[in-house]
């Protein structure tokens, strides 16, 4: 998903754990939430802050390719939609930071693992949005595809991160609606209109898939983190969710789904369908995606840029907090 | 030169009538800014009428290995319990 390979080993069995570890997997078994302060395992926590940090940077650099749209938005409504959606997106990032901060790790060595490449982000965000109907695309099938993971992950087993959760899928959920709204205007629109909302459905339906992570034959090592209830349903299990709750979407739109294969099945009740190419999502995962250079290059020049301003802040307060205590 | 802000954690009063609630926590590189801040991360959307910031390191907190003697009820003296109904002390 927004972490999509956060590898942890296999779940232990209880007679391997120690005293603490059993009566900590006791608590997750009743449904208890895990509080920052509290004991943890300490893979608990690394993973945490793997999969929290992951999901973190997605939400800033998948500001990047919605803002490229925000200056040639059609019309002032769509344009002012956009804007406060890539603000939100911003929003969700600084909820996300701070749940990961909760487990012990600082802001800025997150944002440095970010920016040396140490930690990853969605490889979704490393596809271009050359049309506007992408920036519905982006909204229907990636927001969808992302709120098919984020409503269980509601209900995971740390505290911090499962509140943060629940306002970013306020809010989520109806920036997924926006922008089916915007692809089901150009799907209705002139026939160029629809031509374009068609070639955004091409290009953004692999990466969409791919956004859940490789499939559970890959053996992603997700048991443990299925038994810490950080992970709530395999990444299959997602897939085929949005596949079935999408299709009918692109039906109703009189578009078309680009897999030869994609059938309903009636005897499993759910779409058969075409596996994304993995080799491009193993491609993208290193850094060799159609925009990873760039997207991280414009991190690393924002952060960079704005170092005069967080420093004169930070130089400003400084005085301040001098002068009064002078006063005093 | 790590220049890390501090810490803030952010108090939300949601409606009128209401607690202030703990929402989350942001940086800032001081009160007026955390302030600032609050307002536009966790008050985008009419959220709030009244916003609380505390510098994260001011807050005292209970530490979680206490926690069963501390909120543990004393049995030996029942008189807090709503479930005393009778001078004797029989429930």
């Amino acid at each position: 998903m927004y972490a999509q390979l956060v590898k942890t080993s296999r779940a232990k069995a209880p007679e391997e754990m120690s005293e603490q570890e059993r009566a900590f997997q006791a608590r997750i078994d009743r449904g208890e939430k895990i509080e920052p302060k509290e004991w943890m395992p300490e893979e608990y926590r690394r993973t945490l802050i793997r999969q929290i940090g992951q999901h973190a940077h997605s939400e800033i650099v998948g500001q990047l390719p919605e803002g490229n749209w925000i200056t040639r938005a059609p019309t002032l409504q769509r344009k002012a939609i956009l804007l406060a959606k890539v603000q939100d997106e911003a929003g969700h990032g600084l909820y996300l930071y701070c749940a990961a901060e909760t487990l012990g790790i600082s802001r800025d060595e997150l944002i440095a693992m970010l920016h040396s490449g140490k930690m990853k982000y969605s490889s979704i965000f490393n596809y271009p949005t050359l049309t506007w109907a992408d920036i519905g695309a982006v909204g229907w099938l990636v927001d969808g595809a992302a709120i098919m993971n984020q409503v269980p992950l509601q209900r995971c087993s740390y505290g911090p991160y499962a509140r943060a959760m629940v306002r970013i899928c306020k809010e989520e959920s109806f920036h997924q609606r926006q922008g089916y709204d915007l692809i089901s205007k150009m799907a209705r629109g002139t026939p160029e209109q629809k031509a374009m909302a068609q070639d955004a459905l091409n290009r953004f339906w692999y990466p969409s898939l791919m956004m859940f992570g490789p499939s559970d034959k890959e053996s992603v090592h997700s048991a443990q983190s299925m038994a810490w209830r950080i992970k709530i349903n395999t990444n299959d299990e997602l897939r085929q969710k949005f596949v079935d709750q999408t299709v009918p979407q692109a039906h109703y739109l009189g578009l078309t789904v680009p897999d030869d294969k994609l059938a309903w099945n009636e005897d499993k009740r759910a779409y058969d369908f075409s596996e994304p190419d993995w080799e491009e999502f193993y491609a993208v995962v290193r850094g060799d995606g159609p925009c990873n250079r760039d997207r991280l290059g414009a991190r690393v020049k924002a952060w960079e840029d704005g170092a005069w301003f967080r420093d004169g802040l930070a130089a400003h307060a400084a005085k301040t907090r001098g002068a009064k205590m002078a006063a005093e | 030169m790590s220049s890390e802000w501090p810490l803030w954690e952010v108090f939300i009063r949601g409606q009128h009538g209401l607690n202030h609630r703990h929402v989350g926590s942001l940086h800032a590189v001081d009160a007026e800014h955390a302030l600032r801040n609050a307002r536009d991360v966790y008050t985008r959307r009419h959220e709030g009428l009244s916003i609380w910031v505390a510098r994260a390191s001011d807050i005292v907190a209970s530490s979680p290995t206490d926690d069963g003697p501390r909120f543990a009820p004393d049995d030996a003296r029942i008189y807090p319990h709503p479930t005393l109904r009778d001078e004797a002390g029989t429930p």
